[in-house]
């Protein structure tokens, strides 16, 4: 990448920056407030707590679900990956969860279980899991047989097996699920705290939609945004590097 | 060191498609003794890796035993496949220790390392590494378990004839010293008279023993090209049925 590349998203952002400033101020409407209106409301959010306790108990809410998601996706399309019969056995069932609405389930969860913590944690997880199982089973389906006869030639136990054969063979398939997982999981959790829950980013946003603020709407949003594309640089892009570093 | 029985009474492909069941081995008996390097000579596609794979028992579906000292037990088994099978995310070193699954053989390592030339190498990635290199990684890996049973699968194959002998070179000297029993597949003649104690010749369809000859060249003459070849001429002289095989 050339130095002009490297500016190319810093300019990008301030390209969009301008644009929206600038109609912003033509139009010179509440329902488009500038940037710089935004960042105000942003500031005064931040400094008086109250973007940090709702996008916190947000955050809590997607790191549960996510990772309840990830773990029991990951061994069911493992297991639905490798064992055929079960595969055959779940597979109708796997296309009807992956197209039931979203908002459908929520309100099952919430109608059945109550308002409670465990039903909107249940109800992103049960919205997430089948699109892990998807993704992990094809990873599974695509293992190499050839490495895994070589583990079980040299007796590797199931540990090791897993651990340095089958699990680096996953990682894209891993990342993949990771990266749609949370795209998919912080719209769900939105509207999950914005039909039940008291807290969160979702209830803020039902909070000033009804308030009609858009300025605080887009304040919430762009925090939210700035916390995903966080972990995406400091958590996942390094991830990936780390573990691809064997290749050429 | 112990001795191992190969019985295979029957191995069957089932019927696929419109294709009928095959019949891959039929009555195959062979006793391998402590310390040998027996080489399987046989035409492509007449059932050597299926042999190879049973023996190491990721192909349990055939009709048969295989048997330590009379006793039916899994040998442990070192394999050298066609295609070295190395983990690409793992460095030269850390292949090898892996199937050591935590015991401590850093000295092992390093001597067998530094005999098949592969010390400077030890921390590369498989993916940096020519075929050769890779061959010599997982004939290391195969004899770090200290195996009761080599088996190598045409280990040389698609190397260039001088990779392939120094190769076969640096395997023979990490087997001097590191004697086990090797059951090696090849449909060169030259290259099993070269490595061989004993040289089991195969029929195809189903796969059967056509003959079991001792190789009667002294190891030190066995770089010697002429006795190779003087070698082979008598025994396919005097074996017209094995001729006609190769």
């Amino acid at each position: 990448m050339s130095k002009l590349q490297n500016f190319f998203p810093a300019l990008s952002l301030a390209v969009f920056l301008a644009a929206w400033q600038g109609v912003a101020l033509v139009l010179d409407s509440t329902l488009l407030p500038s940037p710089v209106i935004v960042a105000g409301v942003f500031w005064l959010e931040l400094v008086s707590g109250q973007l940090a306790y709702h996008l916190g108990t947000t955050l809590i809410r997607l790191i549960v679900s996510f990772t309840i998601a990830m773990l029991l996706g990951s061994a069911i399309g493992l297991a639905l990956g490798r064992n055929k019969n079960l595969d055959a056995f779940f597979d109708n069932w796997l296309v009807i969860f992956l197209n039931i609405p979203a908002l459908v389930t929520i309100i099952l969860c919430y109608v059945w279980f109550g308002l409670t913590e465990t039903s909107a944690i249940l109800a992103v997880v049960i919205n997430k899991l089948p699109n892990v199982i998807v993704t992990i089973r094809e990873g599974a389906r695509a293992l190499d047989q050839d490495l895994l006869d070589m583990a079980r030639c040299y007796r590797l136990n199931r540990l090791n097996t897993l651990r340095h054969v089958i699990w680096p063979q996953l990682h894209p398939f891993m990342m993949s699920a990771t990266r749609s997982g949370l795209a998919l999981i912080w719209k769900i959790i939105l509207i999950v705290e914005l039909l039940g829950r008291n807290n969160g980013v979702g209830f803020q946003l039902h909070l000033y939609f009804q308030l009609f603020d858009v300025a605080s709407i887009l304040a919430y949003s762009i925090a939210f945004v700035i916390v995903i594309q966080g972990i995406e640089h400091t958590i996942l892009k390094p991830l990936d590097k780390k573990s691809q570093r064997w290749r050429r | 060191m112990t001795d191992i029985q190969i019985d295979i009474r029957q191995k069957v492909y089932p019927a696929v498609g419109q294709a009928a069941p095959h019949a891959a081995i039929a009555n195959f008996e062979l006793t391998l003794n402590a310390g040998e390097f027996v080489c399987l000579v046989g035409p492509s596609g007449c059932g050597k890796t299926t042999l190879l794979n049973i023996v190491a028992a990721l192909d349990q579906d055939y009709d048969g035993e295989i048997r330590i000292d009379r006793r039916q037990a899994r040998p442990k088994i070192g394999y050298i496949f066609q295609n070295p099978r190395l983990l690409p995310w793992r460095t030269v070193r850390e292949n090898i220790e892996l199937v050591l699954q935590g015991r401590d053989a850093a000295e092992t390592v390093d001597f067998m390392l530094e005999t098949m030339q592969l010390t400077r190498f030890q921390h590369v990635y498989p993916e940096r590494l020519s075929l050769g290199m890779s061959r010599r990684v997982a004939i290391i890996r195969a004899f770090a378990i200290d195996p009761e049973l080599l088996l190598m699968d045409e280990p040389f194959v698609s190397l260039d004839p001088p990779t392939a002998r120094q190769v076969r070179e640096l395997l023979l000297e990490l087997w001097r010293k590191r004697p086990h029993t090797v059951l090696f597949v090849t449909h060169d003649l030259r290259e099993a008279i070269a490595l061989a104690d004993r040289l089991i010749f195969l029929s195809p369809s189903p796969m059967s023993i056509a003959g079991d000859i001792r190789v009667s060249i002294p190891r030190h003459l066995r770089q010697d090209e002429t006795e190779i070849e003087a070698f082979r001429r008598q025994l396919l002289d005097g074996a017209p049925h094995i001729k006609q095989l190769l």
